[in-house]
């Protein structure tokens, strides 16, 4: 079976009355990884929590569908279930919960009742991981992002993605704040998910991550639109000249969106 | 008006209550003096609880007949399963309504000297050392209830470690609630003597589904000097049993006490749970969780109080209010004058999970020293809506979030328990009641 397909058209989307999106198009397809760059409050992250349904977005125009189904209709878990997974740029910390008690009921809840996975399959398939993402096997017992460093909670989240093997992920600056060797274990984990089913939407400001997982597609971001798209080459002429060669050419003076100045 | 005595028993009725299970003359009389004085005695005053139409005091059954169990494959499955029966050496008794009904002593145990056993028993083999200890952290005239509670004591433990003496295992008590006429005055009476520590757990728990009943519990745990008491209770009490628990600590000299308390009656209940840091150097540690739902009212009161310089104490109260109950959490940091040196923090956080549920949360210092260290903290809340979006957008569903979110709010007190069986009963019940 092919991979999936994330469709997005016209997206539209409200915070606390104030527009961020203006009408984007975007579709990834599994085997395909874009990436989507600009610069600081052009709605890049807003694009991510759309899709995944951040209570604080209203979106107000427009349509998401995974593989023709009605992805805004869905409520955050159900869209996760569907094949959706976001790593978030600020992961929540929770008390009490022990990283693997989460993951196991997060898979737990994928694969169904009836479905659930062992605990010996879950702990060898959960060590395997921790191990390839060179993290300390004792963060499995500890408290879901709690005390977790920056670093320490990047490299979890993609622990989680490779946990959950979602067909469609979003990755919201999973770069920043990493040092070059995270950053390297990070793209390790990202590449190893690469393939047919595996569809990957990288947000992100810096070039520096694209040295590491080289995407199909490169986006630029500004006032809440894509206002240009190419391969890989546009990252690095992004990365060698900056953004102001793109604002030149399409007219655009402020490209951020729904800030105050 | 009517002249006859406010209490369902006389004095006639206790003193020979007193005589039957052959207690001493002095608790006879103190039995005695203690009804008397309840009369004048005004009833405690919980900060922000209305208790003036609560019965804690009209009963008509001071004694139920139950039967004793002969070995412990006779024990109710409930009460198995609060119990380590893979243990070796373990000490367990069992209390089934007023009834002794079950004890075991660990080799450890008899082999240190350490006395064991239910308070009737005390009272009658180990007088003068009942006598020492009994009522003095909890004074009998300090209101009603206190002084009801020694006239009509009608069950409890008594636990002592003998100096030097260091027991290893937890032991066990566990007070069956299975007669829904029973009512019960439970007096708990923990002493460790200088250089011992011990860790005791109990259960009080209840078979009988709703019911009109009350109970009145008073506990005391005293250490000597640099001795230290672990305790720890989960209170599983049913709907319709009002309840009035009191568990005290005197702490001596270098001591340490240190409570995880797991209250989830499901009837109205106040608990003061109040540590006297009387020694320097004591320390004093109180955890506890909680969990109202349905119509019922409880009040916590935990206090820490400091006399000994270079005390200190820490209070963290976790709670869990739906439905239309109500919870009021009062959190009290006391140093008296002297104390210098002293440290009193505490926490209180409470969880709100419905609209019509109340929560209350307040945090008092009373501080009557200068040099000293004092914090608190306190707040009332909703599960945060980040938290469940992070949760879901892995895919667990928002009931399930809810239910992650709510144990790891309660951990901090659940992981505190010494015995297997006894935490995991509590994540049970705590999953029933949130559920």
């Amino acid at each position: 079976m092919a991979g999936s397909v994330l469709s997005i058209k016209d997206l539209q989307v409200e915070i606390e009355g104030k527009q961020i999106l203006k009408g984007v198009d975007i579709e990834v397809k599994g085997g395909e990884i874009h990436a989507i760059m600009g610069p600081n409050g052009t709605g890049k992250s807003t694009l991510s929590s759309s899709i995944m349904g951040h209570p604080k977005y209203e979106v107000t125009n427009g349509t998401i569908t995974l593989d023709g189904e009605d992805v805004l209709e869905m409520e955050v878990d159900e869209r996760a279930r569907a094949g959706l997974f976001l790593a978030m740029q600020y992961p929540s910390e929770i008390s009490g919960v022990t990283n693997a008690d989460f993951l196991r009921s997060a898979l737990n809840s994928r694969l169904g009742e009836g479905n659930e996975i062992s605990l010996m399959k879950f702990i060898r398939k959960m060590d395997k991981q921790m191990e390839f993402l060179e993290m300390d096997l004792d963060m499995a017992q500890r408290y879901l992002n709690e005390g977790f460093s920056g670093g320490e909670k990047k490299r979890n989240e993609i622990l989680q993605l490779m946990m959950l093997e979602p067909k469609i992920a979003i990755l919201d600056e999973i770069d920043s704040g990493l040092d070059i060797d995270a950053l390297k274990v990070v793209s390790k984990g990202i590449n190893q998910m690469r393939g047919e089913d595996f569809g990957c939407l990288i947000i992100t400001h810096y070039q520096r991550l694209l040295d590491y997982i080289t995407p199909d597609y490169v986006h630029v971001m500004m006032q809440g639109r894509i206002v240009k798209s190419g391969g890989p080459e546009l990252a690095q002429r992004l990365e060698a000249e900056g953004y102001d060669w793109i604002k030149k050419e399409l007219g655009i003076e402020d490209e951020t969106v729904g800030q105050e100045a | 008006m009517t002249t006859e005595t406010k209490w369902a028993f006389d004095q006639e009725y206790i003193t020979s209550f007193s005589k039957e299970m052959n207690e001493p003359e002095w608790l006879t009389e103190l039995r005695v003096q203690s009804l008397a004085k309840a009369e004048d005695l005004s009833m405690p005053r919980p900060d922000k609880t209305k208790i003036d139409k609560w019965n804690f005091t009209q009963f008509e059954k001071l004694l139920v007949k139950s039967d004793v169990f002969s070995s412990i494959d006779e024990l109710p499955e409930d009460v198995k399963a609060l119990v380590d029966l893979e243990a070796k050496d373990s000490s367990l008794y069992v209390q089934r309504n007023n009834k002794p009904a079950y004890l075991q002593l660990s080799k450890e145990m008899q082999e240190q000297g350490v006395i064991f056993t239910d308070i009737f028993t005390a009272a009658r083999e180990y007088s003068d050392l009942l006598k020492k200890y009994f009522m003095t952290a909890v004074k009998t005239d300090e209101h009603r209830l206190t002084a009801l509670h020694t006239a009509f004591m009608n069950g409890g433990a008594f636990l002592y470690v003998p100096k030097n003496v260091q027991i290893e295992n937890p032991i066990q008590a566990i007070f069956l609630h299975d007669d829904a006429e029973a009512n019960l005055f439970n007096h708990v009476l923990v002493v460790a003597e200088d250089n011992s520590s011990v860790t005791y757990v109990e259960n009080y728990i209840s078979t009988t589904g709703k019911v009109n009943g009350l109970v009145n519990i008073v506990t005391e745990a005293i250490t000597g000097q640099n001795a230290k008491i672990q305790y720890g209770a989960v209170d599983t009490l049913a709907e319709g049993i009002t309840t009035y628990v009191n568990r005290r600590g005197h702490a001596g000299r270098d001591s340490r006490i240190e409570w995880a308390l797991g209250m989830m009656n499901d009837g109205n209940t106040i608990s003061e749970n109040t540590t006297n840091l009387v020694g320097d150097g004591s320390y004093g540690d109180t955890k506890t969780v909680v969990v109202g739902r349905g119509e019922q009212t409880q009040n916590f009161t935990t206090a820490i109080i400091h006399f000994g310089k270079n005390s200190e104490g820490y209070i963290l109260k976790h709670g869990v209010v739906k439905d239309s109950a109500t919870s009021i959490f009062n959190g009290i940091g006391k140093i008296e004058h002297g104390a210098s040196k002293s440290n009193a923090e505490q926490e209180s956080r409470v969880l709100m999970l419905s609209e019509k549920a109340r929560g209350d949360a307040n945090p008092i210092l009373l501080i009557d020293e200068d040099d000293v260290t004092a914090g608190h903290a306190a707040s009332v809340g909703r599960v945060d809506p980040l938290q469940l979006y992070y949760l879901m957008s892995r895919g667990i569903p928002k009931h399930e979030a809810e239910r992650l979110v709510i144990h790891g709010f309660l951990a901090p007190v659940v992981n505190e328990l010494p015995i297997e069986g006894v935490k995991k009963q509590l994540v049970e019940v705590i999953e029933r009641k949130v559920k």
